[in-house]
């Protein structure tokens, strides 16, 4: 990978060198007596998960709680300690954010080939639900747009793969 | 050789029918947590009931030991006897998983006094045996040794502390206790004394008993090399009853031993 930044680097002038990998997540507004935010985290893998990168998590300091990102948890959460590997952040309340993961090397370095952003979420006093969205990297000269639109709790959810 | 060793179980279990009671109950410990990510304490409780989970006798847990992600005892506090269950609490504080187990050796005794069959139970063979009633007769003295076990891992699992301990009927837990999901195969060997026990019967019952119209309870048989695959129709928990007998007894002065291995395992939702 760095060869292929090296070889390309005296040709790219305005162009910023890495590619973009952004992700909209919608955390849908629940009317429930007992809100709790949800824990959410964001990983990629390859179809035999060969390859697994994750990417981040947002939870608010209370370990106790991961277990419950369970297939999270089971690939990658439970290898880990604090700080979790990726973007790590405080849960986030109802609405649409934004997460852009470019600046990540371990997204950047990954090998050429057909991947699967995943993304859970969990909710205290409320349910998990997982989505996955398929694309290819590197970025391509088309920006490649994912859009799945979770049943429970997650809301739309988009991804972005652009150069 | 194997063909020899099939028979002799078939002969021992026959004799042991006739032996042990017939409406022996099933034993089990049941942990309040068996997959955390914070370091905690979790509660186990251990009864006799033939409801799966359902407390209706305390099972005594003298027997207790609990080997951490280190292989060193872990800490345990408020070993209790209560009157439908006994209960403990286990610290889970180093990543890794810990054994749990209760596996106490103890005695069976039957024998006839005019011409009826009569039984008794106890730790100690000496005693039970200088407690028999004047003109008994058919004295026959049975090793017990029920092994009951569950798991639980803080963290990433790991295997130090499932170690087998070579004595009894034990698993060896080739698939991981704690990383048990619904729709996969778990792949056990059954070990008698350390070493693969072929033909060997394990019975196994989800949870909830209660709450349903049948047992659902299936079995699965080891095969040549000890080996037992077992697929998880569910989330939830499940018990696990395996038992054999032999001749191979510690004490001379049992004919017959018998050994059981009680399993309490969850499988988790993916």
């Amino acid at each position: 990978m760095r060869l292929r930044y090296l070889t390309l680097l005296p040709l790219l002038t305005s162009q910023a060198l890495a590619d973009t990998f952004s992700v909209d997540v919608e955390v849908p507004r629940k009317r429930v007596a007992e809100y709790h935010a949800p824990y959410v985290a964001f990983w990629v893998e390859n179809a035999d998960r060969s390859t697994l990168e994750p990417l981040g998590l947002w939870y608010d300091d209370q370990e106790k709680w991961l277990k419950d990102i369970r297939q999270w948890w089971r690939r990658t959460g439970r290898s880990q300690s604090a700080p979790y590997d990726g973007l790590t952040g405080a849960t986030r309340s109802p609405g649409t954010h934004t997460v852009d993961f470019s600046k990540l090397d371990a997204l950047q370095s990954l090998p050429a080939g057909e991947y699967t952003l995943v993304v859970e979420a969990a909710r205290e006093v409320g349910g998990r639900e997982v989505v996955k969205l398929p694309f290819r990297w590197p970025a391509e000269e088309t920006p490649q747009q994912q859009q799945v639109k979770g049943t429970d709790e997650l809301g739309t959810v988009t991804l972005t793969v652009s150069q | 050789m194997i063909r020899v060793r099939f028979h002799q179980a078939a002969l021992a279990a026959l004799v042991l029918a006739t032996t042990l009671p017939a409406q022996a109950h099933k034993l089990w410990l049941l942990p309040s947590h068996t997959t955390v990510s914070e370091p905690q304490w979790i509660t186990v409780d251990a009864s006799i009931s033939n409801e799966i989970f359902g407390f209706e006798r305390a099972y005594p847990v003298d027997g207790l030991q609990v080997t951490g992600p280190d292989g060193k005892p872990a800490t345990v506090d408020n070993a209790t006897k209560m009157h439908t269950r006994s209960v403990f609490d286990v610290q889970l504080e180093q990543e890794g998983s810990y054994r749990i187990s209760v596996a106490q050796p103890g005695y069976f005794v039957s024998y006839k006094v005019d011409g009826e069959r009569q039984r008794s139970r106890g730790k100690d063979a000496d005693k039970l045996l200088a407690e028999l009633p004047k003109g008994a007769t058919d004295v026959k003295l049975l090793e017990v040794l029920n092994r009951l076990e569950t798991y639980a891992t803080l963290g990433a699992p790991n295997k130090t502390g499932l170690k087998p301990t070579g004595k009894g009927l034990e698993l060896e837990l080739l698939t991981h206790p704690n990383d048990l999901y619904a729709g996969e195969t778990a792949q056990w060997k059954l070990l008698l004394d350390g070493e693969p026990a072929a033909g060997i019967k394990v019975e196994l019952v989800p949870g909830g008993t209660r709450y349903r119209d049948s047992q659902e309870d299936w079995s699965v048989t080891s095969d040549d090399k000890g080996i037992v695959n077992i697929q998880w129709p569910a989330a939830g928990r499940y018990f696990l009853e395996a038992g054999t007998g032999d001749k191979n007894v510690s004490n001379p002065k049992a004919a017959e031993r018998y050994l059981q291995y009680l399993g309490t395992v969850e499988v988790l939702p993916m």
